[in-house]
């Protein structure tokens, strides 16, 4: 007997999955911002080699880089309280997928910004920019903008990665399909359909940072090279 | 005199199926005088049944099934099984009896009879020894983890007031490791997972709060064999006056048996 498909007891539960789609992006949204920004600050320590801190983001890129981020996700929820820091399901999330996303794009930023050639500095210097206007205009705008397509697509790993964060009850989308296929056991429906949001959620995504690639960043950095 | 000669003939062959039943398949009888009583017990399912570092098995099925063997003064045999096959194995004749932490439902009623209870089996809600919890609606407020899909998490969803947070969990590690890190107030399991907890670890020993499923544990028996199930029945009644079950009900489920079993 072939396979019966069904997909009105998935759709009966939309709203279920869109409220947990819109949960894995707000996490995505804190995660990339926060992320990113860990990212900017690593890469500049590691570049400028500042000690001790280097030495400090050395390990902590390496620890994060070649361990699960499901292993990283329990330790951080099931871990923790045991040292007394007791945080609730989504914040571990979040912190999770801050510093997954900070180890990561710490050596992919760093990689833009040791691809800038010194002369651009010396040459900034001789236009009198000031330290902050160097740094801005002449390293970290055209450093990110370099490595932009490579950072987006960390990003949208983030996000996909966050699926896993439903081990420890959070209720982002894979809860949500997990969620359902327990309750009705329409396994292909759920997650065909699960499938179909966390594509268009991606390529949402990368439509957005290719947006503000554009307009923020390749621009000032296109400006600042001519 | 046609029917009188009909009537003797009528009481000659029901006193002769009454004397044949008994001869042919009274259970009870085949185990006094084989002289062991065999039963088939569970052997991956602690605290009912598993297999002990000495590689014998152990757990309070098998306790029960030793104590049967004791008061029936015949030797023990035990057949392990799993929850699929336990009830073949009886249907078959291969055993005597199941003790394999068999539960009663219509289904299996059909088939097989079951003896009086002799352990609890249920899912509830467990906490913390000293959390004020006692009826569903105290649970207002709080947060339990569950495992996702588990019949648990069927009844708890069914009957959690407004105000209950549910956190799911994939598998019942978890669950139990959102509790014992204190993530969730309270767990949603089977008493059996706590007893489990409970052995591992100290410092968070769940406590029963609220049942939301009693399915107390029995002795599965053939179909007509009355005199085998009313000794079954008969020494587990003994046992539960002088102490024996509550013994073993204490020394695998850590807990005293409950007074509605």
């Amino acid at each position: 007997m072939a396979y019966q498909f069904d997909f009105i007891p998935v759709i009966q539960n939309t709203d279920l999955l869109l409220r947990g789609a819109l949960f894995t992006l707000e996490l995505t949204a804190i995660g990339a911002v926060f992320g990113v920004g860990l990212g900017i600050v690593g890469a500049l320590v590691r570049a400028w080699n500042i000690r001790p801190f280097s030495a400090i983001f050395g390990v902590y890129v390496e620890l994060i880089r070649n361990t699960p981020f499901l292993v990283q996700l329990f330790f951080i929820f099931f871990g923790l309280p045991s040292l007394g820091v007791q945080i609730s399901e989504w914040q571990a999330a979040v912190l999770a997928m801050v510093i997954n996303l900070g180890a990561y794009s710490t050596e992919i930023i760093r990689a833009g910004i040791q691809a800038i050639p010194r002369g651009q500095l010396e040459a900034a210097a001789a236009l009198a920019m000031s330290r902050f206007e160097a740094f801005r205009h002449v390293i970290l705008l055209p450093a990110l903008g370099k490595v932009w397509p490579a950072l987006s697509s960390q990003i949208i790993i983030v996000m996909l990665g966050s699926a896993v964060c439903s081990q420890i009850a959070t209720e982002e989308l894979s809860f949500a399909a997990n969620f359902i296929q327990s309750r009705n056991f329409r396994a292909f429906e759920t997650y065909a359909l699960t499938t179909l949001i966390y594509l268009c959620m991606a390529l949402l995504i990368r439509q957005l940072l290719n947006w503000i690639g554009r307009r923020y960043i390749s621009r000032s950095s296109a400006g600042s090279s001519q | 005199m046609t029917q009188r000669y009909s009537a003797l003939l009528a009481a000659l062959f029901a006193s002769l199926m009454l004397s044949q039943a008994p001869a042919h398949a009274d259970g009870l009888e085949d185990v006094v005088k084989r002289g062991t009583l065999k039963v088939a017990v569970p052997q991956d399912f602690p605290p009912f049944g598993s297999v002990g570092p000495d590689m014998k098995p152990r757990g309070l099925d098998i306790d029960t099934a030793k104590l049967l063997a004791e008061q029936l003064k015949v030797k023990l045999e035990l057949t392990p099984v799993n929850s699929t096959n336990r009830i073949p194995f009886l249907t078959t004749g291969k055993v005597d009896l199941v003790i394999s932490s068999l539960g009663k439902n219509p289904e299996r009623e059909k088939v097989i009879d079951f003896s009086s209870a002799y352990a609890p089996f249920y899912l509830a809600v467990f906490g913390p020894p000293d959390a004020a919890i006692k009826t569903l609606d105290d649970l207002k407020g709080k947060t339990i983890s569950v495992t996702r899909g588990a019949i648990e998490d069927i009844e708890l969803t069914k009957v959690a007031p407004e105000g209950v947070t549910i956190k799911r969990f994939e598998d019942n590690n978890t669950t139990i490791a959102a509790y014992l890190a204190g993530q969730v107030d309270l767990i949603a399991s089977g008493n059996v997972v706590m007893v489990a907890i409970s052995e591992k670890n100290p410092k968070r020993v769940p406590a029963l709060k609220v049942k939301l499923k009693d399915s107390p544990v029995y002795v599965g028996v053939n179909k007509n064999e009355p005199a085998l199930l009313d000794k079954v029945n008969q020494i587990l009644a003994t046992a539960k006056t002088d102490g024996s079950l509550e013994k073993n009900s204490q020394t695998w489920l850590k807990e005293p048996l409950p007074a509605d079993l």
